[in-house]
């Protein structure tokens, strides 16, 4: 049974690439409003997990399910109560930012009468209202991943995720990532957010979870663990490989150590 | 829950046109490849006038069939490259509407590269290229080159070796539809009478309609995982 009051559930969620599993029976609370940071090594099944939630692959088995529908049942519904921010801009260079952000509220079926004002105000949410009219393709990275936060939260999803969405930003960019990502936060968005960045993931996120080999090795709240503490809890969790025991967790780990 | 259909294959036609109008991307390479083919193949079928007037409707649609695939590797590539593929996948629609739509663009803009070889054919080979059948044949035939290698341009996008790939698996399945256009293109500039070969532009209707259904169900299926 899922939680009721959470907004994404998953349970015995497993993926097996080529014989090889890299989700192992998996299952995650997520409620409303929280922001999940995920960690862990490369390979510890962290943008599997996302891109499963996304429903851009389809698991072997288990169920997600997202305000109520699920994947893959319900894959067009699920759809609708996600936003992604990836690694890469998934925005077309040669459109503006206005043109980008208005093929996309098509793709989502917003409707016309509020599509302009929403648009406007999510441009200026992302501090990029001057730069409407000017092609994606001059945008600096930094640029790009706020006008791609603007882009994922058009259609008001009930859950946002962030798949490595620091990777290739300068010290500046980031911050002001982590500001726009913050601002999103306070609104009420639900978020999950994977990174390698542990000091970022301690400053956005209300829960942190580290997955190894596929397992959620740790499941805590950001809060629980004290400034500066998140890289020794991160290492302990790693080497212990799903050992890990705290009196404070956000939510339980539910998966068994093997 | 949705989005409409045609709503998101217009889209895709009008989001990939508005990039290629301002880029000309697609356009400016396939049509400088297409120039200097015919360019080409003129001057080496120079010495046999007779050659050249049965090789013109072959040199117009090998130069076709090549000025599409590279087009459609750098339609599809442009999806791959910023991952925006997955930000298509992402919204709640229909997946054959994606096809359409990209389809469409594809079609649009190799059927553009075709009517300007027309004329060019007409110039150099000193052929009446420019006819009402000639222009159908035209446009039945990029349209079962179009389906096909939008759909294949799909597959191969996600292999590493996409540029190759597409030629070898294009080839070989546009067959039908290259050897229907030639056969009836010759025919049609040779002025041969009507009943010996309107069996060609049939077959290409029929492979038309057979690549298109074949196309739009299975592209959902090519595109996820």
């Amino acid at each position: 049974m899922s939680d009721s009051s959470a907004v994404l559930s998953i349970r015995e969620l497993v993926k097996v690439y080529d014989f090889v599993p890299v989700l192992r029976q998996l299952d995650l609370d997520v409620a409303q409003s929280d922001c999940v940071a995920l960690l862990g090594p490369n390979g510890s099944g962290k943008s599997t997990l996302l891109r499963l939630i996304a429903g851009l692959i389809k698991p072997s088995s288990g169920t997600i399910e997202i305000g109520g529908w699920q994947m893959p049942k319900e894959a067009a519904a699920v759809r609708a109560q996600i936003g992604m921010v990836s690694h890469q801009s998934l925005l077309y260079g040669n459109l503006t930012a206005r043109e980008n952000l208005v093929f996309f509220a098509r793709m989502y079926d917003l409707p016309k009468s509020e599509r302009d004002d929403r648009i406007a105000a999510l441009l200026e949410q992302v501090g990029l209202s001057r730069r409407a009219e000017s092609l994606v393709r001059t945008f600096s990275r930094g640029m790009q991943q706020r006008l791609s936060i603007a882009r994922a939260l058009l259609h008001s999803p009930h859950v946002l995720l962030f798949d490595e969405p620091y990777s290739g930003l300068d010290q500046d960019a980031a911050a002001m990532l982590d500001e726009v990502i913050l601002r999103t936060h306070q609104d009420g968005q639900t978020m999950m957010i994977s990174t390698h960045l542990l000091e970022r993931a301690q400053r956005v996120a209300t829960r942190v979870m580290i997955l190894n080999r596929g397992r959620v090795v740790l499941d805590q709240s950001a809060a629980a663990i004290a400034e500066h503490q998140l890289a020794s809890v991160y290492a302990r969790a790693i080497a212990d490989n799903g050992v890990v025991k705290d009196s404070t967790p956000a939510s339980p780990v539910t998966e068994p150590a093997s | 829950m949705k989005t409409g259909f045609w709503q998101v294959t217009f889209a895709v036609l009008r989001k990939d046109m508005l990039a290629e109008m301002r880029s000309r991307e697609l356009l400016s390479v396939m049509g400088l490849f297409a120039l200097l083919s015919v360019i080409i193949f003129s001057f080496a079928l120079e010495l046999d006038r007779e050659a050249r007037e049965t090789a013109i409707s072959g040199v117009i649609w090998v130069t076709v069939a090549f000025a599409s695939i590279i087009g459609l590797n750098r339609s599809m590539n442009s999806e791959r490259e910023q991952g925006n593929f997955d930000a298509l996948l992402l919204a709640p629609v229909d997946r054959s509407a994606l096809f359409l739509g990209k389809f469409l663009g594809n079609f649009l803009v190799v059927l553009l590269v075709g009517l300007v070889l027309l004329p060019l054919g007409t110039l150099l080979y000193n052929i009446t290229l420019i006819q009402p059948w000639v222009l159908l044949i035209l446009v039945l035939g990029i349209f079962g080159l179009s389906s096909i290698g939008t759909l294949l341009a799909a597959m191969t996008a996600q292999t590493r070796a996409r540029d190759a790939l597409l030629s070898i698996a294009m080839l070989p399945i546009v067959l039908p539809v290259l050897l229907a256009a030639v056969r009836a293109t010759t025919s049609i500039i040779s002025n041969e009478p009507i009943e010996n070969w309107i069996t060609w532009p049939q077959i290409l209707l029929v492979v038309d309609l057979i690549y298109l259904v074949l196309c739009f169900f299975t592209f959902g299926f090519v595109i996820e995982e």
